[in-house]
């Protein structure tokens, strides 16, 4: 049989009866979490990508101080880009000006990526699964960001930029009554002009089986390089107030109904805040 | 029957030749509770038994039923499913694993059956390995695909079995234990061997978080069940989650990373050969490894002597002592007449029952 040891004398001392919970020896050589996060690492992402946010897209927020310094909290934002750099600019933001680190969740399929994956992890990306994310919001009292357009809003071309697609199915919601947790939403401006897609080859994202291969302005621009280097659009980012659901957590389901109703709700406040933004916004570059 | 709380108890181990179950007999025979002990298996037992009786019998366990009615044992525990599929071909991971558990569950079934509870050592292999997967299996996660590998498949079966037959026994407990990968100092699995070598497989760009059960927890973990009657299935870990390169780290080991697409191509031969054991199963765990959630045991009162750091630590140290001071020389062979000779002789002299 295939777990044969060898063999052995000894008799498995039984303790069974002992209560006493002197703590178990559990040292480790890295500091790797459960999530695959690194402190390490996402200092050393901080520090490098710090000229980024200031000096590239010199991002500025309003409101910050309604992201809670304590407890869980799903943070909620639009998605854009080919690239999408909301993401590290909301995360880098939060973790600069409070200090609490922001697990950021995504489509599973940055797992599958060699290397990627690996420093996706590290620095602080979960995989998008509910089950993760009700371990992180309530069990660890952790901020997560989600993005409910998912690649519907990263694929995206150019003239659809700030119309927010249809939120998921509404499972961030879910979560969130689940975990009593409040869903802080947030509005970002600048990204989509960051990396505009100006169209996608179908086949090409089969053959490589990306979820979907855009051509962006920055190729264009810029070349080889223009895939991976974002414009220097101007970043704006706005913090809308925590909304909070008047449900008892740890249901086993919930109305489908309020669950789509609340998601249209907290789609339609971001679309709006947005809208007003842009409103205000006098130049793409400068803000 | 009901249980008598004077009598003591009698159990059955399946595969009592193999490392777990040579264990748990160990184990149980240090029980004063546990009268009688029996063991099954198919081999002839690696380790010195006490007061425990083997017998041998084949691989699908056909004799069980004669058996428990003949001894009337009271207990089953059932170390033989197969959890690593290096040396297994597909068709002995169904016989064992699924129609063992077959005939295991047929003979402690019916409505004469002696048996009061069935304790099984299952795997988290069954939960599978995707990139789909969450991060943290509780006992009710579903699988995120259908079962890829025949090891998946074979336990995934025996599983299900197990699960239709406390359905349909409600007066028998069932006790289902799922366990992470072992290390210790003493077993050898396929994963063990990889990491005591100077070099051990990984995946190019992947770093997997891999949770591990220390082999004495495994042990205490299926007495603990055993002995205080927990029927439910649980989930068996340490606490925490090292990634594979700070595992092969502290084992001393070097990693020697194979590409992404078809990493088992390059090993082939290797693997053909024996030289190194690289099942199908370990391929996706060092992609995406797997975590199980452990509070359900804890909160029915198991301590864990060991987190999983601590598992891959005594692991490492019994690798130290084996490069410094070489393999220990087995210190035991089975003689079946020697053995049926100190059991039953009338001139062996034997302290009196009390």
């Amino acid at each position: 049989m295939a777990t044969n040891g060898r063999p052995s004398t000894e008799v498995v001392p039984l303790r069974l009866q002992d209560a006493a919970t002197e703590p178990l020896d559990d040292r480790r050589s890295s500091d790797v979490d459960e999530w695959g996060r690194s402190e390490r690492v996402r200092a050393l992402a901080r520090r490098l990508y710090d000229p980024v946010y200031t000096s590239w897209f010199r991002a500025e927020w309003d409101g910050m101080e309604k992201i809670p310094t304590e407890g869980g909290a799903l943070l909620v934002a639009n998605h854009g880009g080919a690239i999408p750099s909301d993401a590290p600019v909301i995360m880098h933001g939060i973790e600069k000006e409070l200090g609490r680190p922001v697990y950021g969740m995504a489509h599973y399929f940055f797992r599958t990526v060699p290397l990627v994956g690996t420093l996706w992890s590290r620095a602080g990306g979960v995989p998008a699964h509910p089950d993760n994310a009700y371990r992180l919001l309530h069990d660890q009292r952790q901020l997560a960001l989600v993005f409910p357009e998912g690649t519907k809003a990263t694929a995206k071309s150019y003239p659809d930029r700030y119309r927010l697609r249809r939120f998921g199915r509404g499972g961030f919601v879910e979560i969130a009554m689940r975990a009593g947790v409040p869903v802080v939403p947030i509005a970002v401006v600048g990204n989509e002009e960051a990396m505009p897609v100006l169209f996608r080859l179908p086949t090409v994202a089969r053959v490589l089986r990306l979820p979907y291969f855009p051509v962006t302005a920055n190729m264009l621009a810029m070349g080889p390089l223009g895939v991976v280097v974002p414009f220097p659009a101007k970043f704006r980012l706005k913090v809308l107030d925590p909304i909070v659901f008047d449900v008892p957590p740890d249901q086993e389901r919930y109305s489908k109904n309020r669950v789509m109703e609340e998601a249209e709700l907290v789609r339609a406040l971001l679309q709006e805040t947005i809208f007003d933004m842009l409103r205000d916004r006098r130049s793409v570059w400068f803000g | 029957m009901a249980w008598s709380g004077t009598a003591g108890r009698r159990v059955l181990v399946t595969g009592a030749d193999t490392f777990w179950g040579g264990r748990t007999v160990q184990a149980l025979e240090a029980d004063p509770e546990v009268e009688t002990i029996l063991g099954l298996g198919t081999g002839t037992p690696s380790v010195p038994f006490g007061r425990a009786e083997f017998v041998r019998a084949d691989q699908t366990y056909s004799i069980l039923a004669r058996m428990v009615r003949a001894t009337q044992v009271d207990t089953i525990v059932h170390t033989f499913l197969i959890v690593d599929a290096a040396h297994a071909s597909p068709r002995t991971l169904h016989e064992v694993n699924v129609i063992g558990t077959l005939n295991l569950l047929a003979a402690a079934g019916g409505d004469d059956s002696p048996v009061r509870q069935v304790v099984v050592k299952s795997s988290t292999v069954v939960y599978g390995c995707a990139a789909r997967d969450p991060q943290t299996f509780r006992e009710d996660t579903p699988r995120s695909g259908s079962p890829r590998t025949p090891l998946e498949r074979s336990l995934v079966e025996a599983e299900a079995m197990v699960h239709d037959f406390s359905e349909d026994s409600p007066s028998t407990l069932v006790s289902v234990l799922r366990f992470a990968n072992v290390l210790g100092s003493h077993l050898v699995t396929s994963l063990s061997r990889n990491l005591s070598r100077p070099l051990c497989p990984s995946i190019a760009g992947f770093d997997p978080l891999l949770q591990f059960v220390q082999e004495d927890d495994v042990v205490r973990a299926l007495l603990f069940v055993t002995r205080n009657r927990i029927p439910g299935l649980f989930n068996v870990a340490g606490a925490g989650r090292l990634p594979w390169s700070e595992v092969a780290a502290r084992c001393g080991t070097r990693r020697v990373p194979l590409p992404p697409v078809a990493p088992t191509i390059p090993l082939a031969p290797l693997t053909a050969l024996g030289v190194v054991p690289f099942p199908p199963d370990l391929e996706s765990l060092l992609r995406y490894g797997r975590g199980v959630d452990t509070s359900r045991l804890v909160g029915a009162g198991f301590h864990y002597h060991y987190t999983s750091a601590g598992a891959v630590q005594s692991f490492a140290q019994s690798l130290r002592l084996r490069r410094a001071a070489g393999r220990l020389p087995t210190s035991y062979t089975y003689e079946h007449d020697v053995e049926q000779f100190f059991r039953h002789s009338p001139s062996v002299v034997r302290p009196l029952e009390t």
